[in-house]
């Protein structure tokens, strides 16, 4: 018993599993805004409504998280009662889009929430569940919508206001994978696959991080040490270095939390300038799009890597990423009352089939 | 103070154990990385728009007083104009370009403040007539609202008393 927990285990916060599960295929539904920026190419679907056929801001992200879960189920080669577990999440109240969004897919639901970084911990608790043999295919999805989070987290749309450098453009978009077995791999990519499958080798689940920034509107600020402790333990429990990865890939910590997460990461001995990306930075052109230090939201990073980063890795022009996404752990009370926003990153390994 | 001038690096704040004292150096450093808008620029923007606005009451008021109506009467009739043309423009989604553009110089005359109550009335419609609009139409502007009233109430009683003991 003892032998077969610890095969598991890496260092101190990994785990590198035994038989690593799949993502079968992934789903990416994004906004206008989004599909006129540098990765427009990549998504699956580009909806020019806000509103996603809704009438309120909360209705329209459910529905876009429904309808890049049906997508991703579709794009498997799979039914939906096919689907023994979804695992989700999005910033809206108590889960807003994801409770509304995928209630008619009938399919038992863990709901989780880990602000921006939602996709990571979906994405983790997912594959932990498939390679424990709990569930044999799992949906992990999530979710974020411009209007919705602004009114959410700070102003409502037509309040005139200017925005901070620091700040980031939430994304409107949703990404979906299916993860199924190890074991399935080679069977389903010649299915009704077309785009190949991509391994999921273990995960670095994060810690909570608190530098004691207080400033919500730059969030890069409060993520940065997150994911900086985040992927320097990921190296260590692995005793690699960076270059081990062809890409480390963050979510959402934009142009300021880029710089500080590579400043930190020397103080450690890692460079990784030379392999380092974010998905807020990739998802908008900051210079025509207005979008400040780029893009944020637990869309940015869920359509960033089942657009752009999947396909990377199925088209092996990537062998090994360290996915990383990044949330900041603020609410309009906890501000309130005077306290900083935490952060948190969960580190996902991918690979190349 | 003297520390504001030194600059704080990245393994400053990595060795430092103290998490009060790691958030304090934190937050220095954060500020050194953290670009900000050009200040001459905004207050330029700020001054134009709010001169722009502030004009347009002004030919408003001159307009109404020529139409004959009382120096007092002029000035509210400017006022409650401003205010609807804000509403309107915030009903058609321009007025936070404006203010995008103009800073302050949008936000400080009565026209932000119109601003600041359309807006929140056209987000909560959603959430109802009583607990949307109702309860939520004043997020922003209850604040100036409220200590507004109290701040006149104060003033008020100063004036009182001092009328009392003849001073004014």
């Amino acid at each position: 018993m003892e032998d077969k927990k610890s095969n598991k285990m890496a260092g101190k916060q990994s785990i590198l599993f035994a038989n690593p599960p799949v993502i079968i295929a992934g789903s990416s539904v994004v906004g206008k805004k989004e599909g006129e920026g540098p990765l427009a190419s990549f998504f699956d679907q580009i909806e020019e409504d806000p509103m996603f056929g809704g009438t309120s801001w909360e209705d329209a992200e459910s529905r876009l998280m429904k309808r890049a879960a049906e997508l991703s189920i579709e794009k498997s080669g799979f039914r939906q009662e096919d689907i023994r577990y979804l695992v989700g999440g999005d910033l809206l109240g108590q889960l807003i889009a994801t409770s509304f969004g995928i209630a008619d897919l009938e399919i038992p639901i863990f709901g989780v929430y880990g602000a921006c970084s939602t996709m990571g911990e979906s994405m983790a608790l997912g594959a932990i569940l498939v390679d424990g043999g709990y569930a044999d295919k799992v949906l992990a999805v999530t979710s974020s919508h411009f209007a919705g989070a602004e009114k959410q987290f700070r102003f409502p749309l037509a309040y005139g206001n200017q925005r901070p450098l620091a700040t980031t453009w939430t994304v409107t978009g949703s990404g979906a994978v299916v993860i199924g077995s190890g074991d399935m791999g080679e069977e389903t990519a010649g299915k009704n696959n077309k785009n190949g499958v991509v391994k999921i080798k273990g995960v670095t689940v994060g810690k909570i991080v608190d530098y004691g920034v207080k400033d919500s509107l730059n969030m890069g600020a409060c993520m940065a040490p997150a994911a900086y402790t985040t992927i320097s333990q990921n190296l260590k429990d692995l005793n690699v270095l960076p270059d081990y990865y062809d890409r480390i890939i963050t979510g959402d910590l934009g142009y300021v939390g880029k710089d500080i997460l590579i400043d930190l990461l020397k103080q450690d001995g890692y460079d990784i300038s030379s392999n380092h990306m974010d998905c807020g930075i990739e998802i908008f052109d900051r210079n025509t799009q207005d979008t400040h230090s780029g893009g944020s939201g637990c869309g940015c990073s869920a359509v960033t890597f089942t657009g752009y980063i999947m396909q990377k890795l199925t088209r092996k022009e990537w062998k090994r990423v360290l996915f990383v996404p990044t949330g900041a752990l603020h609410s309009t009370v906890s501000f309130n009352e005077g306290n900083p926003v935490p952060g948190i990153a969960h580190g996902i390994m991918v690979e190349a089939c | 103070m003297q520390n504001t001038k030194e600059k704080v690096t990245a393994s400053d704040v990595v060795i430092e154990k103290d998490k009060t004292a790691k958030g304090e150096k934190y937050n220095k450093y954060v500020k050194d990385m953290t670009p900000t808008h050009n200040i001459f620029k905004n207050i330029l923007n700020a001054f134009l728009v709010g001169g722009i606005i502030c004009t347009i009451g002004q030919g408003l008021i001159n307009l109404y007083a020529s139409w004959g109506a009382g120096e007092e009467l002029s000035a509210s009739y400017g006022t409650l104009s401003l205010v609807f043309l804000s509403v309107v423009l915030t009903g058609l989604n321009i007025y936070p370009k404006i203010a995008k553009f103009g800073g302050a110089g949008s936000l400080v005359p009565i026209t932000g403040f119109a601003n600041s109550v359309a807006a929140p009335a056209v987000e909560f419609k959603k959430e109802g007539q009583v607990f949307g609009i109702g309860c939520k139409i004043f997020t922003i502007a209850g604040p100036v609202i409220l200590y507004g009233i109290f701040s006149s109430w104060v003033l008020g009683l100063i004036y009182y008393i001092l009328l009392q003991l003849g001073v004014v």
